[in-house]
């Protein structure tokens, strides 16, 4: 292994963990939302956001580049607003990896928020606490191991992200290649060897993320 | 009489069930309030509308001159009145048939989850308070999986209690227990309940659950409210016979423990005396209730000196009621009792009021249940 291969590691890492933290909150809450309260519109929204568990990723970054391209809606918003460009820096690595990782977050936390035993978070009202206070000393506690074996799934998933990221980030080496991007280079320019090594260390991120989780999401039962 | 402190009066239907119906509910002062009936009878979906964990469809909950809730299922045009306090809001202690302790917290902090807002030392003391009136003590730091079926009961109350709830709710508080644990329980919540003279609304489907910690009996039947009153009153004169079905218990008497010996209680109920199974009669105990139901009852008009009852009780007829097939025949042998036969047995004894007869009846068949304190 060589300094650039430290420096894509931990980049990537840097990245999935930085989509991963991302996206805990927005996720929880969207989780919670879908577990515990009816709202018109809800179908829509839970299929909406599990969408890029099954969609080509490259649609999905096709998707983002539109949107977040310097004159898509949104990017070009951002330009105006903010002087944030987007596509083709860390910061599109980081939104594709998120939405990627998205769907993993949110159906994992909502079954486990649904797992919770209502009558307790009925009990906590009854006895004077606020909706923020059961949800954060009642559902949250319960539900931490399954919204954590989520986070899991979240990272590894976001860790093996191609096709999307490849779409709105492109493959600039130090600046936007990510692990599973460096390793398609390599196969394209004839280094299979580096490009094993490369998995070598992908599939043990990868399985010490599932392992975890798994761990963590058996001990709860 | 003093005015309700609790008056509610509403509707809620489920989909495929009866619909339930609150129709003036009223409790007054610091007793405790009975809800029986079978399951089903809508008596929980009561006591959780009072709660505020369901919405009625229609109705009035007020409590101490303040409205809980309040919506009119009538006309769109009216639903600007419509107000619902959420459960947060109220102020009531609620025990939920199987507890729902947090799993996640000691029972310390399970005490103390209600007492959020208040400063650190006085969550202390009000928890070791409860501790120590829960007899408790020692366990405050353990799960509540690592608790006995009892205890995790205590604890229930005290979580309810320790935030000092004008308004006390229990859902079957003992059912979760085994049957030993659960006679023995029965007494001592009696005694708690009356120590925290809080007015207490108990949902129960025992009746000796329903003697032991009531003062009033509201009787519920497929949702609606069946007769009420004082639980002894109720549980002597059923209002008609879907009360009697329901209570199945038509004569209860206060009476006095003379003497225990060899598993057998002799009783003083009114001026005569009776023979008991003493069963799970704790020692000590010299109040109870005698219950008696009617067709436990054994009338005869010959000398039954040779008959196998323990309890040869010479009685007269004090009225005669016919009731569909049954014939209910109100007795006076020293104490009131009822006994019920069919119509026919009753037209063969030519049975009349002011008749002198021999009431009959076995020494198991004769239920006591303890009203200490």
């Amino acid at each position: 292994m060589t300094g650039n291969d430290w420096q894509l590691v931990g980049f990537s890492a840097r990245m999935a963990v930085s989509s991963t933290l991302l996206i805990l909150p927005f996720g929880v809450a969207l989780a919670w939302l879908l577990a515990r309260r009816d709202w018109p519109g809800k179908t829509f929204v839970e299929t909406f956001v599990s969408l890029p568990l099954v969609l080509p990723p490259v649609v999905t970054g096709l998707v983002l580049l539109e949107l977040f391209g310097k004159r898509g809606p949104l990017g070009h918003w951002l330009h105006a607003q903010l002087g944030l460009d987007v596509v083709f820096t860390w910061k599109a690595v980081v939104l594709a990896l998120g939405v990627m990782a998205l769907p993993l977050l949110v159906r994992a936390a909502r079954t486990a928020i649904e797992e919770v035993n209502p009558a307790l978070e009925q009990i906590a009202r009854t006895l004077g606490a606020s909706e923020w206070r059961v949800f954060y000393t009642v559902t949250l506690p319960l539900a931490r191991r399954g919204i954590f074996a989520g986070v899991l799934l979240a990272f590894a998933r976001a860790l093996g992200e191609f096709g999307a990221t490849i779409m709105v980030a492109g493959n600039i080496p130090g600046r936007t290649t990510t692990l599973p991007v460096a390793i398609y280079s390599d196969v394209q320019a004839g280094d299979d060897a580096h490009a094993w090594t490369l998995a070598g260390i992908s599939t043990v991120i990868a399985f010490l993320a599932l392992w975890l989780g798994e761990k963590l999401s058996r001990r709860r039962q | 009489m003093t005015s309700p402190v609790l008056r509610a009066d509403f509707s809620k239907k489920f989909s495929g069930g009866p619909v339930i119906r609150a129709d003036v509910l009223e409790i007054s002062g610091a007793g405790v309030t009975v809800l029986f009936g079978p399951s089903g009878s809508g008596k929980t979906t009561i006591l959780r509308c009072l709660a505020g964990l369901e919405t009625p469809d229609e109705g009035t909950i007020s409590f101490a001159g303040k409205t809980w809730f309040q919506k009119s299922g009538k006309r769109k045009a009216e639903s600007g009145n419509d107000f619902i306090l959420p459960p947060k809001n109220r102020g009531v202690g609620f025990v939920p048939q199987d507890y729902a302790l947090f799993p996640h917290l000691t029972v310390a902090g399970n005490i103390a989850y209600g007492l959020h807002g208040r400063s650190a030392m006085e969550t202390k003391s009000r928890v070791a308070e409860m501790l120590r009136w829960l007899d408790l003590a020692g366990l405050n730091s353990r799960l509540p999986h690592e608790l006995s079926g009892g205890q995790q009961q205590r604890v229930a109350l005290a979580r309810a209690v320790a935030r000092e709830p004008k308004l006390l709710l229990l859902d079957e508080p003992l059912a979760a227990l085994d049957t030993p644990t659960r006679q023995r329980l029965r007494g001592e919540l009696r005694k708690l309940l009356r120590q925290l003279a809080i007015p207490t609304v108990v949902v129960t489907h025992d009746r000796l659950e329903a003697l032991s910690l009531g003062d009033d009996l509201v009787v519920l039947d497929e949702g609606r409210i069946v007769q009420r009153g004082p639980v002894q009153a109720v549980f002597s004169r059923p209002a008609n016979l879907t009360v009697a079905g329901i209570v199945a218990v038509e004569t209860i008497q206060p009476g006095r423990v003379l003497e225990l010996k060899d598993g057998l209680a002799t009783l003083l109920v009114g001026r005569a005396q009776l023979t008991a199974v003493a069963g799970d009669l704790p020692a000590g105990a010299t109040d109870v209730f005698v219950c008696i139901r009617a067709e436990d009852v054994i009338l005869t008009k010959e000398d039954a000196a040779h008959a196998s009852p323990r309890n040869r009780l010479a009685a007269v007829v004090r009225a005669i009621a016919n009731e569909g097939p049954l014939t209910r025949i109100e007795l006076d042998c020293g104490f009131p009792l009822t006994a019920v036969l069919t119509r026919q047995a009753c037209a063969e004894m030519a049975l009349q009021e002011n008749d002198t007869l021999l009431a009959l009846v076995k020494a198991p068949q004769i239920h006591l249940v303890p009203r200490g304190g």
